[in-house]
């Protein structure tokens, strides 16, 4: 799949944002790495630009609840409700639901193997396959964690 | 098929009316094989190649600043490698372009460069046609970094610039056939880092030796923005070099040539066989070249 691995935001630490992006790339994915401090506007134009699949978010800066469903809401109304949109990086537990209300299909924190990504990834696939909606402005009933 | 090409027509045509959605996903189209009809005219195409780490992205970056400020719109087609291992790719060309991401004029796709001999698929033309009918003035290809005699960029692009960086100074004398002899822009990088007006001399000394020879060796720092001004000048000012045709149209055979042997349905169980020996690579391509003719590929 295509994948845009990003860093919405002034959080400058992208040490994960890069073992994730090399994780996706040795499991066969193409993966575009967006570089640190975009914003939402810029982060929505690549995916678009790069007709990405899925699109990876990164944030250690605290600003996840205001940054991620910013950057799902601006993908809705650009016509790229099919994107899959999952997040990482230090997300406290309880704002877990709010991303998922927002479209954000898995939250991946400190300590996750990075094959737990790629079977989040597997399962997406298999759910396209079956028609079923994963997208970020898709029917949200289904999310990996 | 039908239906496929259809919808490539479709896409094509609201790219035309500007829809950056649909251009996007026009080169997705391209890219698996299903292209729209195109006019196929003279584009303005420039290639931007040279070794690894050379500063081909960075530089890019500052050059769309200058001519977004000439009022022209720029697409990027950003190749990098794709794992011979895993199949996989890290695309972060557009990392080094931070330009490229405030502006709607600028549209950078990073391309991986697939099994495809010399890092260039051969859709490449393609996708640069149908950029050109979209409006976009200047279209740039990036190369994978490349040797000494990576030259299929010249079936692909009108112009190429080959960069070159400081302390590379036996490469430079060995660089005196293949690319450099065929580029027609020449720059070197990182002015900002010692070795470099050396590195410009030593291009200049190799490139002394031949009659005619009227490049000019462009010192410039992607870094600071230095010299840039001077580059994108004596770019714009170029005349296409037709003399070139038959290199280009040999680089663009070549390349549709093994495109076809890649992706023929059976090269798997061919290398299989060559592996055990039971067949000879003549044997190989006697009956590959019979399987692809009488399947009109």
């Amino acid at each position: 799949m295509r994948i845009v691995i990003a860093k919405p935001g002034l959080d400058g630490h992208d040490r994960g944002a890069k073992v994730v992006a090399r994780a996706l790339r040795d499991g066969g994915h193409d993966v575009i790495y967006t570089g640190l401090r975009k914003t939402p506007d810029e982060i929505v134009r690549i995916v678009n630009d790069e007709d990405a699949e899925v699109l990876g978010l990164s944030t250690l800066s605290g600003a996840h609840d205001s940054l991620i469903p910013k950057i799902c809401q601006k993908l809705k109304i650009s016509g790229l409700s099919n994107v899959v949109v999952f997040a990482g990086g230090i997300i406290p537990d309880r704002d877990r639901s709010d991303l998922h209300n927002s479209g954000v299909r898995a939250v991946f924190g400190p300590g996750t193997p990075t094959s737990d990504i790629l079977h989040f990834l597997e399962e997406v696939k298999s759910r396209k396959n079956k028609h079923q909606e994963v997208g970020v402005g898709q029917d949200p009933g289904w999310h990996w964690n | 098929m039908a239906l496929e090409l259809n919808e490539a027509q479709e896409l094509f045509k609201s790219a035309k009316n500007g829809d950056r959605r649909s251009l996007s996903r026009l080169m997705t189209s391209i890219e698996s094989g299903n292209i729209p009809n195109l006019e196929r005219k003279q584009c303005w195409t420039l290639g931007i190649t040279g070794p690894p780490g050379v500063g081909k992205s960075t530089l890019i970056g500052q050059m769309i600043s200058h001519w977004l400020v000439k009022g022209h719109r720029v697409a990027i087609l950003a190749l990098d490698p794709t794992s011979p291992v895993s199949g996989g790719s890290f695309l972060a060309d557009r990392v080094r372009m931070d330009q490229a991401d405030l502006s709607e004029e600028v549209f950078v796709r990073s391309i991986a460069s697939g099994s495809n001999t010399g890092g260039i698929p051969n859709y490449l033309g393609e996708m640069c046609f149908a950029l050109s009918e979209c409006g976009w003035t200047r279209i740039l290809i990036e190369t994978v970094g490349t040797g000494q005699y990576d030259i299929r960029i010249f079936g692909y692009a009108q112009r190429v610039l080959l960069l070159d960086g400081p302390d590379r100074g036996d490469i430079i004398q060995a660089e005196k056939a293949g690319i450099l002899e065929l580029a027609d822009f020449i720059a070197v990088n990182k002015s900002d880092l010692p070795g470099s007006e050396s590195a410009v001399q030593g291009l200049k000394l190799s490139l002394g030796l031949s009659e005619n020879e009227k490049r000019k060796v462009h010192l410039v720092s992607a870094l600071e923005g230095t010299g840039i001004a001077d580059l994108i000048s004596t770019i714009d000012s170029c005349e296409i070099n037709d003399s070139r045709r038959k290199i280009r149209m040999r680089e663009m055979l070549i390349s549709n040539w093994d495109s076809l042997l890649l992706n023929h349905s059976q090269i798997d169980l061919y290398l299989e066989k060559l592996c055990s020996g039971s067949i000879t690579v003549n044997d190989a391509i006697n009956s590959m070249v019979r399987e692809i003719i009488s399947r009109g590929e």
